[in-house]
């Protein structure tokens, strides 16, 4: 069978499985459409939260950057896992107790305010619609290489399939399907990896192969540092950021992913507090398999795309890289007109970009393993970038039915007029995604970062305080998001988007990047929140119970319809 | 559900806390960011140890201690009569 035949199949029964959990599934309450009804078990959450957290930034793209930036790629891996120990330890069990549906519901009722809700469904619009661009331009990505239609195209197939379940079965809809494609999605990333670690080390766990031998002997990581030398790159194992810069970023990945509302309204959906400690560890457990195998991954494609295209005859080179040439994810230039590829460090010398993007997606065919394990990967590709709009999109279309129009502008709306509002803004949320797939702005990269940086400065304090420090108020907690956002916004639209006299490098505060900038504005938050609060009223009595509340596991009540 | 009972329920699950979340910030920010350089002149097999906690021992760590607080808080909350 031919790759796109393959590919077309594969696609299909995945498509066809997601559909038809949808309509199994399908919401008839606000209670199903926000938390899925709350009676998730831990297993299934955990498997959906894994699916729901992993994007196509996870599936296509983080296994390239690391290939690319070698030991630099760490503040990835361990960023995206980490916040999982603070998700699990000091945010799930205590709002899962508070059992509401979303995270402005937990904001607005802890510091009593309207003006602290509305902060937070800014912020969780914001950081949910930069995320959502990004996973609809992946799958006009995979859409367009393997299925040869044309990118925008293959965003509108996404786009119709997400609204068909994500509009249908709300949150019910969307766990399964996302518990579908993790699946998916998982074995659509390890089973290329098996083959090449195989084929490159004679070990069959990736995670070991990495470490081991090649089949001259020596060892693989040695090998790569040799070549990465020779070619004038900085050595693969040992970064070229400077220590204080990995130490923020990382910082602020893991921060900024303990506060993301898609992943925290996941916890929403199990049945009592002790599951929702349980579904932190079964996600992390699920996301931890991909994560090991993805710098395992990142060693052997470096590896082999040196070693088949470094100073070879361009007429000689083999068939995937005029595939990926076509969709110009690869570009040669023969800048001395030698007909030989030189790819070294030097920018003036070098003739050969590659982008990062591609670099999973490629894999299996540089390997040359079968047509199915390609196919293969591109279902998974689309299952990571699906299931992770899906989660996006239910937290916008909540955030505007329920914290927006239930919370403050129609608080008498019916039960009925709610889930028509939901399915209405989901509706809408999909159309503006797309739209972003398909015209994707150039600031798409620059602002994912600041999805995660805003979420270090505003949501992650706000929650913290409001569970460990029963003394916080809203003035407090008002006062630090909003400095804590500013600050961020500031940092960032001066060295990303050189406002306020833009600047480089060199005159970054303390050396931090951008990138990093969301832990320093997270410290701000917390220190402008103690002091406001120290001078400002105490919290209601009221206020002070439910707290006391949260912080122990019995009589956790199903999430209140109201 | 006396108040002294929820009091000391508190307290030990925030010295959990501070137990975990330092191995936490030690196999991360310690091992694998901040003396990554001393660790990778130790070698294990393949890796240089600095390394292979950035990008493998630290997430192993990470799912190991949430395990660990799964198993400590059902306990905490069964001897404090709080289990749900």
């Amino acid at each position: 069978m031919t790759l796109q035949l393959w590919t077309w199949v594969l696609i299909g029964i995945t498509f066809a499985l997601y559909i038809g959990i949808a309509i199994w599934s399908r919401a008839n309450s606000t209670k199903d459409f926000y938390v899925a009804g709350g009676g998730i078990s831990p297993l299934a959450n955990g498997l959906a939260t894994a699916a729901d957290w992993m994007s196509a930034a996870s599936f296509i793209s983080m296994a390239g950057l690391i290939s690319f930036n070698g030991y630099d790629g760490s503040v990835y891996l361990m960023g995206w896992t980490g916040g999982y120990v603070l998700l699990a330890l000091l945010l799930a069990p205590y709002l899962r107790k508070f059992g509401k549906f979303t995270v402005p519901d937990f904001i607005g009722d802890r510091y009593y305010s309207n003006i602290a809700r509305t902060v937070a469904v800014i912020c969780a619009l914001i950081v949910s619609f930069t995320y959502v661009a990004g996973q609809m331009r992946g799958v006009g990505l995979v859409f367009s290489r393997f299925l040869e239609v044309d990118i925008n195209t293959g965003v509108i197939i996404g786009m119709i399939i997400v609204l068909f379940y994500a509009v249908l079965g709300g949150m019910k809809g969307i766990t399964y399907t996302q518990v579908a494609q993790y699946c998916v999605l998982i074995f659509a990333f390890m089973v290329p990896a098996l083959f090449i670690s195989i084929q490159m080390t004679g070990n069959p766990i990736p995670q070991l192969g990495f470490g081991s031998t090649g089949t001259d002997g020596v060892y693989l990581l040695d090998k790569l540092d040799g070549l990465h030398k020779a070619l004038g790159f900085h050595e693969y194992t040992s970064g070229s950021k400077s220590t204080i810069d990995v130490f923020f970023i990382t910082a602020a990945l893991m921060v900024g992913t303990a506060g993301l509302p898609h992943v925290i309204v996941r916890f929403f959906t199990v049945k009592k507090v002790s599951d929702a400690r349980k579904s932190a560890g079964w996600a992390l457990l699920f996301i931890a398999i991909l994560y090991t195998t993805a710098p395992a991954i990142a060693v052997f494609s470096r590896t082999n795309l040196i070693e088949t295209v470094s100073n070879k005859n361009y007429d000689e080179l083999p068939e995937w890289f005029s595939n990926w040439e076509k969709t110009k994810l690869i570009k040669f230039t023969d800048k001395n007109n030698d007909g030989k590829v030189q790819y070294v460090a030097n920018p003036e010398i070098n003739e050969l970009t590659v982008d990062k993007d591609i670099m999973v997606l490629a894999n299996p065919e540089i390997a040359q393993l079968p047509n199915w394990v390609i196919a293969l990967v591109a279902a998974g590709g689309l299952a990571a970038a699906l299931s992770t709009a899906a989660g996006l999109l239910l937290v916008i279309s909540s955030s505007v039915s329920h914290d927006l129009i239930k919370k403050m502008i129609n608080p008498t709306i019916s039960e009925k007029g709610e889930l028509v509002a939901a399915r209405l803004s989901a509706i809408v949320a999909v159309v503006i995604a797309g739209y972003f797939g398909i015209n994707p702005p150039d600031f798409v990269a620059a602002t994912v970062a600041l999805a995660f940086g805003l979420a270090a400065a505003s949501f992650f304090p706000a929650i913290i305080l409001g569970i460990f420090h029963k003394k916080m108020n809203k003035e407090g907690a008002i006062a630090g998001m909003v400095i804590g956002m500013l600050t961020m916004l500031f940092y960032m639209l001066k060295f990303k988007f050189n406002w306020f006299g833009g600047g480089t490098k060199s005159d970054w505060w303390f050396g931090i990047s951008p990138e990093g900038f969301g832990t320093v504005a997270m410290l701000l938050n917390f220190t402008v929140s103690i002091i406001v609060a120290k001078f400002t009223p105490n919290p209601p009595e009221s206020v002070q119970e439910l707290v006391e509340n949260i912080r122990i596991p019995s009589n956790a009540t199903k999430p209140q319809v109201h | 559900m006396n108040k002294q009972n929820l009091r000391n329920y508190w307290k030990t699950n925030l010295k959990y806390l501070a137990i975990l979340l330092s191995i936490w910030f030690l196999v991360s920010f310690g091992c694998g960011i901040l003396f990554v350089k001393q660790l990778n002149t130790i070698k294990l097999g393949g890796f240089k140890l600095g390394f292979w906690f950035a990008q493998q021992g630290a997430i192993y760590t990470f799912v190991i201690l949430i395990l660990v607080y799964i198993r400590l808080m059902n306990k905490l909350d069964k001897k404090h009569h709080l289990n749900d």
